[in-house]
């Protein structure tokens, strides 16, 4: 029996896993001690348990445990990663080069840099997503400290040229900081062979808990050093003051094990079923992929229907079908998704999409549901569309003079 | 963000969804929004020219549950009525009707803004002069 609602958002966050939960069971009542307690066995078996999820998040990534800082999210991880290093190297340089999709943590934190001094460049990104590494290249300077380039994009899923981004940033003496939210226990990600200095990742999207994530900082060539955001007690070699969130960490290593472990299966079997759906969903008329196919995360599609609205396309499943759309109809500003239009696609295309996101426990019966009830939608919802009787007509819909409101 | 059971029950049995014939003298046609702004209503009326009572009324729209139910609401509310008392229809009393939300507030706005767009082009269709309108409440 196909039990509704599916669950089809794994992008805004994942459900943890029971055995992540399990592990993290013992260190709430029974072991509560503060690692940082060093004189009782209380402290010292918080801290032996967070060290084993330390080498449990380092292997999945490729790192040294001593490279990784516990944070309370990618959010906190972005802010500490690029603000810390603003700070940090300020006799160096004050230029940060980013681009149009990050994701709003990133954006904002560089924002608020501009306002202090720092100079931003904001690469575009073309018509699939990807940035463009020769624009990269030209836009670097002796001032750049920071290229600050996400792994994956979390609305569309395209993959960054991370290594080729890597090169270049170390070619010009700059750090590269990474958010891989989306990427870390999806895909391989190995911060040596990918060159990164800094990148920041969450538990939450990964079958972990909420409220953990981890902030990589490489310690080798070269040596990278952060200046504290949070001050305090001195914790995670002074980058991040704060007693440690132990059964949040230690529920953060066993989903990082467990992706390592699983990511080659999981990824076989939801990219096969990702692929089902979007072959299903690209034979109605005018719809459209978004992002790159060829560089894209496994479990993630990203469809525009033309000529239904993303919202009220919605509305037609949303309770049976959990899952985002690009359009904001819901927002004050009424402005649809910003990482669509960055790619180009027009405002009528961006409020059309819907982001589709599979996970571990997304089964071929959820997906033929999808399936059907997607299609019946944007069906039925055409024939209620002005646009699409226009569209029919040969009318173009473009050249209208329309009043804007 | 819940919908009511009104907005709920428009959106999966929308009344009056269709197209009449807007090369008529009859019908007046009202297409407003934008698809950048993610809704475009087009409302359109058939008026009895002897009686000016509005025999029937017809809507298409792009846009979310809140849009469609709105017109849909319109069309129904139209049909039976003048234009003289077509035209005195608010949106907030569709926002009172629906329930809606206050960021669906411009779902209401439109269909009030192409009840009078239909109107006015009845009018100039019909040798009429254009009625010139307040804003709406936003």
């Amino acid at each position: 029996m196909l039990k509704l609602p599916i669950y089809l958002d794994h992008n805004a966050t994942t459900p943890m896993d029971p055995r992540v939960l399990e592990a993290m069971i013992p260190y709430f009542v029974e072991n509560f001690g503060n690692a940082a307690s060093r004189n009782h066995s209380f402290g010292w078996q918080a801290e032996e348990a967070v060290d084993y999820a330390r080498e449990q998040v380092a292997q999945l990534i490729g790192a040294d445990p001593k490279e990784i800082i516990f944070t309370s999210g990618a959010t906190e991880g972005d802010n500490l990663g690029i603000k810390g290093v603003y700070e940090m190297y300020a006799s160096k340089g004050n230029h940060i080069i980013t681009c149009t999709t990050e994701h709003k943590a990133v954006l904002d934190t560089c924002k608020h840099l501009e306002k202090l001094g720092a100079e931003v460049t904001y690469l575009e990104v073309q018509p699939d997503g990807l940035i463009d590494l020769k624009q990269l290249e030209a836009a670097m300077k002796p001032t750049t400290i920071l290229v600050a380039i996400m792994y994956a994009n979390n609305e569309i899923g395209v993959i960054q040229p991370v290594k080729e981004i890597g090169a270049i940033a170390k070619k010009h003496g700059a750090l590269f900081f990474t958010d891989a939210v989306q990427a870390v226990g999806k895909i391989p990600v190995d911060v040596i062979a990918d060159g990164i200095d800094i990148m920041a990742f969450t538990a939450h999207k990964m079958y972990g808990p909420k409220g953990v994530g981890a902030l990589y900082v490489r310690r080798k060539n070269p040596r990278v050093k952060v200046t504290a955001q949070v001050d305090g007690g001195g914790h995670e070699r002074g980058m991040r003051s704060g007693t440690l969130n132990v059964p949040g960490i230690v529920g953060f290593g066993k989903a990082c094990e467990l992706a390592r472990l699983e990511m080659a299966a999981d990824t076989e079997r939801i990219s096969k079923l990702r692929d089902k759906l979007e072959n299903a969903l690209k034979v109605i008329d005018e719809s459209y992929v978004n992002g790159n196919p060829a560089h894209r995360l496994p479990h993630v599609s990203n469809i525009s229907f033309k000529y239904v609205e993303g919202e009220g396309l919605m509305m037609g499943f949303n309770k049976d079908i959990a899952l985002s759309s690009g359009s904001a109809c819901t927002s004050a500003s009424l402005e649809p998704s910003y990482v669509l239009k960055a790619l180009g696609l027009g405002d009528d295309l961006a409020h059309s999409s819907l982001r589709f996101g599979l996970g571990r426990y997304t089964t071929e019966e959820q997906i033929d549901f999808t399936i059907k009830a997607v299609t019946d939608t944007v069906l039925k919802l055409r024939e209620m569309s002005p646009l699409w009787e226009m569209f029919k007509e040969g009318i173009d819909i473009d050249a209208i003079q329309w009043a804007h409101h | 963000m819940a919908y009511s059971d009104k907005v709920i029950d428009h959106y999966s049995n929308p009344k009056n969804v269709g197209t009449l014939d807007k090369g008529s003298k009859s019908v007046g046609t009202g297409l407003v929004g934008a698809p950048e702004c993610g809704d475009v209503m087009r409302l359109q009326i058939q008026v009895d020219e002897a009686t000016g009572v509005i025999t029937d009324a017809k809507f298409k729209t792009f846009g979310c549950g809140s849009a469609i139910a709105s017109s849909s609401l319109a069309t129904e509310w139209l049909k039976g009525k003048t234009i003289d008392e077509a035209v005195k229809i608010d949106n907030m009393d569709l926002v009172e009707e629906l329930n809606l939300p206050p960021v669906k507030i411009h779902c209401s706005v439109l269909a009030e803004d192409a009840i009078k767009a239909a109107i006015n082009d009845f009018r100039v269709k019909n040798g009429l002069a254009e009625l010139v309108f307040e804003q709406s409440h936003v």
